[in-house]
């Protein structure tokens, strides 16, 4: 039976382990593939590697930082912040990440996911989501929350779907950093809406947050804080979900 | 160490599996030179990505009749995700001719919620093989498509939902996983050692 995954993320900037608090308010938490290699140890059935520097940062050194950790752990490694086109999608694969994400760029031009889904595969092809909530909607926010787009979001998740995206990461802004368990309704919509996998994103302070996000039916549930500030391991997160009989690994 | 050679076409993923055989005490080499290939004693195939693109790099390099002819010599080959699925007759993936080194057909899953098989998933064996002994085991999966669990050369099984497919394969010296073993863990690191330590029979 397939397992749901456990997916610590390092948010890198600068060639750090940041964490910010709803996306602002970045505080160092160390050396990534140090973390990398950590959270291998510890369990972690894959790892998310998101530069948040998207633009500012030398692309060399982070394609450095992902081949040095790509070829040191053995469990799937995804890359993205910052992927603006599809030479940035090859050069990432080809330094070792396993899966690219997207988000902004595809946001701008989406005819980017079908580019690089039909070059590379739609299984590494993840299309990232920033969903913030608007009434009873969410709307998809581009370059790490300050530019609006006016997009729903469950309607764009939609059409990179049929565009070509093998998986969705989707972060609800509203829960990034906060600590207030994930945004179970946004998931739901979403479980309806499209048939790939979807990773869910922000809001984890416990391991039955996680617990929850994965009963509701995503293949996937990502956490920075908890695990950076070793408030709880993966292996805790991972027996909080075998007690509710999740499939986990 | 037991030398290695990673057939280089210009897919994804050579970097993580050569370091994944080197942790395994292979020692390693990289080619997309036929010459080179038509002279290695054990092959590996890395493959990520679209069948129809793997079979046009490895027939515009002249690499698939290196291969085909490795397969003559009876050297062990493993192919690994669409490594493994260019081993096969056909795919239905891009409708494009395969290597034809084992029989049937690479067809999308069905009866899957969900697509691509992206994640960690059972490995059942179901034949008695030198690549099967450490099996059960749990590995991580990256694809949608897939040959079924009913073609004569399936050594392991997967469930996905209401379908069942062929994780791993061998007829005489020509192998693959379609699962990545440089990605999963324990799984993984047995699977590299059986096949580092496999004279290319039963």
């Amino acid at each position: 039976m397939l397992r749901r995954r456990i997916i610590p993320c390092l948010d890198v900037s600068g060639g750090r382990v940041v964490k910010g608090v709803e996306f602002v308010n970045l505080r160092d938490c160390g050396e990534p593939v140090d973390a990398a290699l950590r959270y291998a140890e510890q369990g972690a059935d894959e790892l998310c590697w998101l530069n948040i520097t998207a633009g500012n940062e030398a692309w060399d050194e982070l394609l450095a930082q992902v081949a040095a950790a790509g070829t040191r752990i053995d469990v799937p490694l995804t890359v993205g912040g910052g992927v603006s086109d599809e030479p940035h999608v090859r050069d990432l694969l080809g330094a070792g990440a396993d899966k690219v994400s997207i988000n902004s760029a595809a946001l701008d031009r989406p005819a980017l996911v079908g580019e690089c889904a039909e070059r590379h595969g739609s299984q590494c092809i993840v299309v990232a989501i920033d969903a913030r909530r608007t009434g009873a909607t969410w709307e998809a926010v581009a370059s790490g929350g300050r530019r609006v787009t006016g997009r729903d979001a469950v309607e764009w998740a939609k059409e990179a779907v049929e565009r070509g995206a093998g998986e969705l990461l989707v972060t609800s802004m509203d829960s990034d950093g906060t600590q207030q368990g994930y945004a179970l309704e946004l998931y739901t919509r979403l479980l309806e809406a499209v048939d790939v996998p979807i990773i869910a994103s922000g809001g984890a302070s416990s391991p039955t947050d996680i617990a929850d996000v994965l009963e509701l039916g995503v293949s996937a549930a990502l956490a920075a804080s908890i695990f950076h500030d070793g408030i709880h391991t993966v292996e805790e997160v991972k027996h909080a979900c075998r007690e509710r009989n999740l499939p986990i690994r | 160490m037991t030398a290695v050679t990673v057939v280089d076409y210009g897919g994804g993923n050579v970097r993580s599996l050569c370091a994944a055989l080197e942790r395994c005490g292979g020692e390693v080499t990289v080619s997309a030179d036929p010459v080179v290939i038509a002279s290695s004693e054990r092959l590996m195939l890395a493959g990520q990505g679209a069948a129809g693109a793997a079979m046009r790099a490895l027939a515009a390099t002249g690499l698939a009749e290196a291969l085909c002819d490795a397969a003559a010599r009876h050297v062990p080959l493993l192919g690994v995700c669409v490594g493994l699925q260019v081993l096969f007759e056909r795919s239905e993936e891009d409708a494009c001719a395969c290597l034809g080194l084992l029989h049937g057909c690479v067809r999308r899953i069905e009866g899957a919620e969900r697509l691509p098989h992206l994640g960690w998933n059972d490995v059942d064996a179901i034949v008695e093989h030198p690549l099967t002994v450490d099996l059960p085991a749990i590995a991580y999966f990256a694809h949608s498509y897939a040959v079924t669990a009913d073609i004569p050369s399936a050594l392991a099984v997967t469930r996905i939902d209401q379908s069942t497919i062929a994780s791993m394969v061998a007829r005489g010296s020509v192998a693959g996983a379609q699962f990545h073993p440089e990605r999963s863990s324990e799984a993984g690191r047995r699977l590299l050692r059986r096949f580092l330590a496999w004279d290319g029979s039963r």
